[in-house]
């Protein structure tokens, strides 16, 4: 596939040839292949771009603009209506809220699934001989058919239901990685992590006396792919690393480095809980071997999330939780396993968020993937270009490109810190997160101790972007 | 927008008292609040008498932390140990003198709390409630 081709700068005998950072670069070059309309395989390149004259499309994010592709706009106010929090009083307007990186708002045909479980067919499932536990067993396990469909899973038995993108790094750390990482050997894992895909690799370092080596950024939070490319001639057992910054939103060439990690001998875990909800993902055509997200950044309920798998690992796996559900047959001192994806899920699942989550992806595939990484692009490119023009001396963080970053914008007014802009803001009914973002690491990177960070999703406006620079602006007039 | 944010309090933020170092102070005190990254470290010289001589403190912060700590830092010099040993995490709210959501209410006890770390063996502290100040 041409989006697995290595692109300009590195020469592959010599990584250290290429001085600048051409793969994090190149995935924007206008025009780059995609085997045909079905290839939304590695959603780095699949980012088409509405025609010229958009109203949102600045001219300064042109010179990236990959191949033209019409695509009709989401509609925001339209979906809002589908978001009962819009209907509640924040000082005479709706809340503007700018931090779906945490968490999603929900959407009420997400809320009714929930309520559907909860107020007719409670049961706990794959146990009842019932009508209502047949009832929510096909409920729960349907929403595993649709989570696998929408990020392209081979097969719906690869798809671990957990409660976030944590669990599931933390079920693939306690499982495969006690069981194949010994001493001695080589993690990979980058500056730009969370600390839900940091922490677990710590602790398997530790227990195994093994060693973590970092990815490092460059200026504009990209990684170096010079220096990932010299840390896979260690020979790594494993790489992992995020599909797009949670803390300053670089979207990374996931294909790129699956395809030379894997050419290293290494297994690629990418935690997507920053690009499911976002864009286009197909786990087969990023050719990954884990793939981690969280189900209440999507849309979903909280409580709800999916580990994917290669098939074959997760049979070679062994369980993380014992009790009910992920045995077969229990004696007093042996047990037999259930299959997979059951055998990871011990004890009576969130099946409520499980359904939701379900739900929650019903509606983004009725909306569009494609439409969804589109609106959030211009989005960005709004808010970066307005930031930097309506509130002078803010210092932006990440991509300077929003075809470089998700729907992620970090930020810092000199002179005042973040908590308290996002105290102030408050007060305008603005929402936005302000702290390390569980990404301390890349803070330090920075050398910043803490940012403020707005963070957009299918129903945020241009309004919002507006209300939170005239919120900026009222916050440098009061600290000036 | 600006009740939280008092002219006095901006005021504290910008220009902090007692903020510097201390050459060779008889205790020095760190103290972190791990969700904002406030960072503070208190220094204090307390003479023969028993009483707080110098202090300073030096750190970075929101505006309620910062101001917090200048705030707090003012109240106890010159004190005896055992009337530092009277303040508690309502008189620097009080000192404060706004409405501080729980969310931030950390940001304005970093100082009190660093400071009773840093006097624990010298200072019984007088008992203070379970309950957060509101």
């Amino acid at each position: 596939m041409a989006i697995g081709e290595r692109r300009t700068g590195a020469d592959p005998a010599n990584p250290r040839s290429g001085t600048t950072i051409p793969a994090a670069l190149d995935i924007l070059e206008p025009g780059t292949a995609v085997d045909g309309p079905d290839a939304v395989a590695d959603c780095d390149v699949a980012v088409p771009r509405t025609g010229a004259g958009t109203a949102l499309d600045p001219a300064s994010d042109a010179p990236d603009a990959p191949a033209a592709v019409e695509l009709d706009p989401l509609d925001p106010v339209a979906i809002r209506r589908d978001f009962p929090v819009f209907e509640r009083d924040f000082g005479g307007r709706p809340v503007a809220y700018l931090d779906t990186a945490a968490t999603s708002l929900k959407p009420r045909s997400v809320i009714e699934a929930v309520d559907g479980y909860n107020t007719r067919y409670t049961a706990n499932v794959h146990r009842g001989i019932y009508r209502m536990g047949e009832e929510a067993t096909a409920a729960y396990e349907a929403a595993r058919e649709k989570v696998g469909r929408f990020i392209g899973a081979p097969d719906r038995h690869e798809i671990v239901f957990v409660r976030n993108a944590t669990e599931a790094i933390n079920l693939v750390a306690a499982t495969w990685g006690r069981k194949n990482i010994g001493a001695g050997d080589t993690i990979v894992l980058t500056e730009l992590e969370h600390h839900s895909n940091l922490v677990p690799w710590q602790f398997v370092a530790q227990e195994k006396d093994a060693d973590l080596e970092f990815v490092p950024i460059d200026a504009q939070g990209r990684l170096v792919q010079d220096a990932f490319d010299a840390l896979l001639r260690t020979k790594p057992k494993l790489v992992a690393f995020t599909h797009v910054s949670n803390g300053v939103g670089t979207i990374n060439p996931v294909r790129d480095m699956v395809d030379r990690a894997h050419a290293a001998g290494a297994l690629v875990l990418v935690d997507g809980a920053q690009a499911v909800p976002h864009m286009p993902v197909n786990v087969a055509g990023l050719d990954c071997d884990f793939y981690a997200f969280s189900g209440h950044k999507a849309l979903g309920p909280t409580g709800s999330g999916a580990l994917w798998a290669r098939r074959e690992l997760l049979e070679a796996m062994p369980p993380y939780m014992g009790g009910g559900e992920m045995i077969r047959e229990v004696h007093l001192r042996s047990t037999v396993y259930n299959d997979v994806p059951w055998k990871f899920e011990a004890g009576t699942p969130d099946i409520a968020a499980a359904i939701g989550l379900g739900a929650a992806v019903d509606y983004l595939t009725a909306l569009g993937m494609d439409r969804v990484r589109e609106h959030e692009r211009l989005l960005t490119a709004y808010a970066l270009d307005t930031l930097a023009r309506g509130v002078p001396g803010l210092t932006l963080y990440g991509p300077r490109s929003a075809y470089q970053r998700g729907g992620v914008v970090s930020f810092n007014l000199p002179g005042v810190h973040p908590h308290d802009v996002a105290t102030l803001l408050d007060r305008e009914g603005i929402a936005v997160r302000a702290g390390h973002h569980c990404t301390q690491p890349l803070h330090e990177r920075l050398g910043e101790a803490a940012t403020a960070r707005a963070s957009f999703g299918v129903y945020s406006t241009t309004d919002d972007i507006d209300r939170l620079v005239a919120g900026l602006r009222k916050v440098q007039q009061l600290f000036a | 927008m600006d009740d939280l944010y008092r002219a006095e309090i901006l005021e504290h933020y910008r220009h902090p008292h007692n903020f510097g170092s201390l050459d060779h102070p008889d205790v020095v005190q760190e103290g972190s609040n791990p969700l904002c990254g406030d960072r503070l470290t208190l220094m204090l010289d307390i003479d023969e008498q028993g009483r707080v001589d110098e202090v300073a403190f030096t750190g970075r912060g929101c505006a309620i932390s910062q101001a917090s700590a200048s705030m707090l830092t003012d109240l106890i010099r010159g004190k005896q140990l055992s009337e530092v040993a009277k303040i508690g995490r309502k008189d620097i709210v009080d000192e404060l003198g706004i409405e501080i959501s729980p969310a931030r209410l950390k940001c304005a006890l970093l100082s009190v709390d660093t400071l009773r770390r840093a006097l624990e063996d010298r200072v019984t502290w007088q008992a203070e409630t379970e309950e957060e100040p509101a």
